[in-house]
């Protein structure tokens, strides 16, 4: 143990020059590192630590993508086909119901059945349709359409989530899948949490839809709402909050947004907010062909089920290119329903199952008592450490600052991210870290004690501590490991620097320790030693 | 060199002469945990009941809890709890877990920021719905199960089986007062709990398994000695190693628990009762438990046999 192989002192000296290297730049402000990234060697390391939402500030939030509602939808589009194609092709049927998951009808004539079936069959390659007794059909989707419903909602969803929120133009956001119908959004520095939520939880879905003229908003409200048309709330609220009117639309989708090829805020003739819109080729025909046949009618512009405005069709509307008005917008608003219009619809509502948002201002707080607290517990743990040991504190106390640079260092290369329980765990390695020193340290003074020489008591006391060493802290790292495939926000940062803690602190008070102490003992030869 | 020394010789403290005292006080300890999550129960945080959490600062100097409470216990929401969060400024909102599925915390959110206006910065809000409660209860609990057998195996594969017993018959001791601790104190349990507990379950079986490996080296060493006798000896041994490492931690807690701001001061607390009572639990349950357990003597097995004459 006294002898130390030439190529382990190179690797322990490198190991911690690598350390030193890779910590460096946390230490200096932001814009400096940025100065050196640019006229040194590329080869040098310039990483920062990334730090956590919970201290740089920002949203973390836990998405669910409800895919139910899309197969509910799909269920509703295909009954209104049955309604329509069955009573061309005659077919009679009875109790007609729309669930959740399925359709189901009964065909008056039995003999209908098979060819009831077909025809539904034809209309959504994915559902199942199942024949029962006396001309029972029910319709649903097979379980591999529903995971293809689930898988396509998700991935589409994560792709318009994501370029709604580049258009925050916000640095690194995190958007990933998690589980089969779950979405991870991290966003850092938010400034308004709550945009982002709004944001990410709008359907945003614009349709165009006829105003039904055959009947009046108070009969409607009475109940009496015809076949085929809806009652819808206006987008803009009165000073009650509530919805400002309502109108009734024919169900029947005439342009839908998914044809829109851009959607600028902007300004109408009256000054006040709106928002242009621009059709691709299919929608312009369509909407070309809307308004040249409804010349004199109304036209609702409907946004997630909320009327935005029904202005009347005075003339054929041929370029392909319109604006909305009306619905009370602000520059705000309008701003935020173009974003959402140029970044498309998403294809299921989606849910906010967790949120964690932190403030920029406590981020900085929580930066500010973590790096006191980690000062004063190493100011108070070093003089403890050197104070009890002398000379042999002194070499303990260097390892631990070793020790610091190398977690640090390895928490930076590995691109890790530094939470606040992440600094606790520092904070408590530092506390721990002597731990492996002291064993060795007592053990050497118990060899003294049993009246060795300084050499041979330091030899057996390495010796003789390693084991120790290795089995407690091995222990420590299963429940920190435990820890970390637990998997919570900010508890997997402690786990991470509490891992990488005992790993660093093993290797420098095995490693690095011993190599000042050999040294030292080489070179001095003492007669006594003061442990 | 030093200036001064720390337990300069090895001390001769007759520990197993206190087990009976030791024993009774854990019965008693353990005891009264159980009783008290069980009467008391444990005040979960939002992460395992779900609810939401507004932590708020008064732009204006310190907040008026009263008035704010009055705001918010109109809106009916349930229960709304507020208190002053490390400074009078501040103010923690915690309101609970709203009916009516995923959606319906959101919308508390927004009816909370609109009733209290602008003049508030809202540094932090945690909104955890009921499916994830749930799911983050089970990940918690499987963490501190699987972490205790882990360690029982490892334990077991490197020591005789008494060893694996009795440390982790320790390290319950020490996870269940903890949980009793935050029962009878009623601070909130939360995510950050568990990690203090699995931490605490780290550092008991660390702290136990330094005074195993004595007492196993000198079970070789001192043939002639009677268990009890090895067991004292190992303990006095270690004694000084224990008492530092649980200092120098210790101090570092300390300063964790007040510099490291009011959301770390919970945890840090728990790690400090957990260092305290793992420490006492190594000497005073761990290996006391080994002598009622029959530990045998094993049979000289070269591979285990330390270097050295």
């Amino acid at each position: 143990m006294i002898h130390i192989a030439t190529w382990k002192r190179v690797l322990v000296i490198l190991v911690c020059v690598l350390g030193i290297v890779y910590a460096v730049p946390n230490l200096l402000p932001q814009d400096q590192v940025d100065e050196w990234s640019e006229s040194l060697p590329s080869w040098l390391p310039v990483n920062q630590i990334n730090l956590g939402l919970d201290l740089q500030g920002g949203s973390h939030l836990l998405l669910r993508v409800d895919y139910q509602s899309v197969i509910a939808e799909r269920m509703e589009g295909i009954a209104d086909e049955i309604r329509t194609q069955f009573r061309q092709e005659d077919i009679g049927f009875t109790g007609l119901e729309v669930g959740a998951d399925g359709v189901a009808l009964t065909v008056r004539d039995p003999a209908q059945a098979e060819a009831a079936a077909e025809l539904i069959r034809a209309m959504d390659e994915s559902v199942a349709v199942t024949i029962g007794e006396e001309g029972a059909l029910s319709v649903a989707y097979t379980e591999a359409a529903v995971a293809e419903v689930q898988n396509n909602s998700v991935i589409q969803s994560i792709e318009i989530i994501r370029r709604r929120i580049d258009a925050f133009g916000t640095t690194e956001p995190v958007i990933q899948r998690q589980g089969d119908d779950r979405i991870v959004v991290q966003v850092p520095g938010a400034e308004d949490p709550e945009q982002i939520k709004n944001r990410l939880t709008t359907t945003a879905r614009l349709t165009f839809h006829l105003i039904d003229q055959s009947t009046s908003v108070a009969e409607a409200q009475a109940g009496q709402v015809p076949a085929g048309s809806e009652l819808l709330p206006s987008r803009e609220l009165n000073e009650a909050g509530e919805p400002a009117g309502y109108y009734v639309v024919r169900r029947r989708v005439m342009v839908s947004g998914d044809t829109l090829t851009d959607a600028q805020p902007t300004f109408d003739q009256n000054n006040t907010p709106a928002v242009s819109f621009r059709f691709d080729s299919t929608g312009a025909r369509r909407f070309a062909d809307t308004t040249s046949e409804n010349v004199g009618g109304l036209l609702a512009i409907v946004l997630d089920d909320e009327v935005i405005s029904a202005p009347r069709i005075n003339s054929p509307i041929l370029g392909g290119q319109g604006i909305i008005e009306g619905g009370g917008f602000t520059v705000e608003s309008a701003n935020e329903l173009a974003v959402l219009l140029r970044a498309g619809a998403l294809p299921a509502d989606i849910e906010v199952l967790e949120e964690r948002t932190v403030g920029p201002g406590l981020g900085q707080d929580s930066i500010d008592a973590g790096r006191v607290a980690a000062v004063i517990g190493l100011v108070l743990v070093v003089v403890f450490i050197i104070l009890v040991y002398g000379l042999f504190g002194v070499f303990a106390v260097i390892a631990l600052a070793f020790n610091l640079a190398i977690i640090i260092a390895a928490l930076t290369a590995l691109q890790a991210t530094l939470t606040l329980p992440g600094i606790a765990g520092i904070v408590l390695t530092v506390g721990m870290a002597v731990d492996a020193n002291v064993l060795i340290f007592e053990r050497i003074r118990e060899e003294v004690r049993n009246g060795r020489s300084p050499i041979s008591a330091i030899d057996a006391g390495y010796n003789r501590a390693f084991t120790t060493i290795i089995d407690s802290n091995l222990t420590t790292l299963i429940a920190a490991i435990l820890l970390f495939s637990m998997g919570a926000g900010p508890v997997r940062g402690f786990s991470v620097t509490l891992s990488i803690g005992i790993l660093s602190s093993m290797f420098t008070a095995i490693m690095v320790t011993r190599l000042f102490v050999v040294t030292w003992l080489l070179r001095t030869r003492p007669k006594v030693l003061n442990v | 060199m030093a200036l001064f020394r720390f337990l300069n010789r090895i001390p001769h403290v007759p520990f197993l002469r206190f087990r009976r005292q030791a024993y009774t006080f854990s019965a008693l300890l353990v005891a009264a945990s159980i009783v008290a999550t069980a009467v008391l129960g444990l005040n979960f945080g939002i992460d395992f009941r779900g609810g939401i959490l507004i932590e708020v600062r008064d732009q204006s100097g310190a907040a008026d809890i009263e008035e704010m409470r009055g705001q918010l216990g109109a809106l009916g929401l349930g229960e709304v709890s507020l208190q002053e969060f490390g400074e009078p400024s501040d103010v923690l909102i915690r309101i609970q877990s709203q009916e009516g599925g995923e959606d319906a915390n959101q919308q508390a959110i927004e009816r909370v920021r609109e009733t209290l206006g602008d003049g508030y910065d809202y540094r932090r809000t945690e909104a955890v719905g009921p499916t994830v409660g749930a799911e983050l209860i089970e990940a918690g609990t499987l963490a501190v199960l699987l972490a205790i057998g882990a360690i029982l195996i490892y334990i077991w594969a490197r020591f005789e089986w008494q060893f694996g017993v009795c440390a982790v018959i320790a390290l319950l001791h020490d996870v269940i007062s903890t949980i009793g601790l935050f029962a009878i104190i009623q601070h909130e349990f939360n995510l950050a709990t568990v990690a203090a507990l699995l931490t605490i379950a780290g550092y008991s079986i660390n702290d136990t398994v330094v005074v195993f490996d004595r007492v196993r080296e000198n079970l070789r060493k001192y043939k002639r000695e009677s268990m009890p006798q090895i067991l004292e000896r190992s303990l006095n041994e270690t004694l000084s190693r224990t008492l530092m490492t649980s200092l120098t931690t210790l101090l570092a807690l300390v300063a964790l628990y007040f510099f490291g701001g009011a959301i770390i001061r919970d945890f840090a607390f728990a790690l400090i009762w957990g260092i305290v009572i793992g420490t006492y639990s190594s000497i005073f349950v761990a290996v006391p438990a080994l002598m009622q357990l029959n530990l045998r003597r094993p049979a000289d097995k070269k591979e285990e046999a330390p270097a050295g004459p």
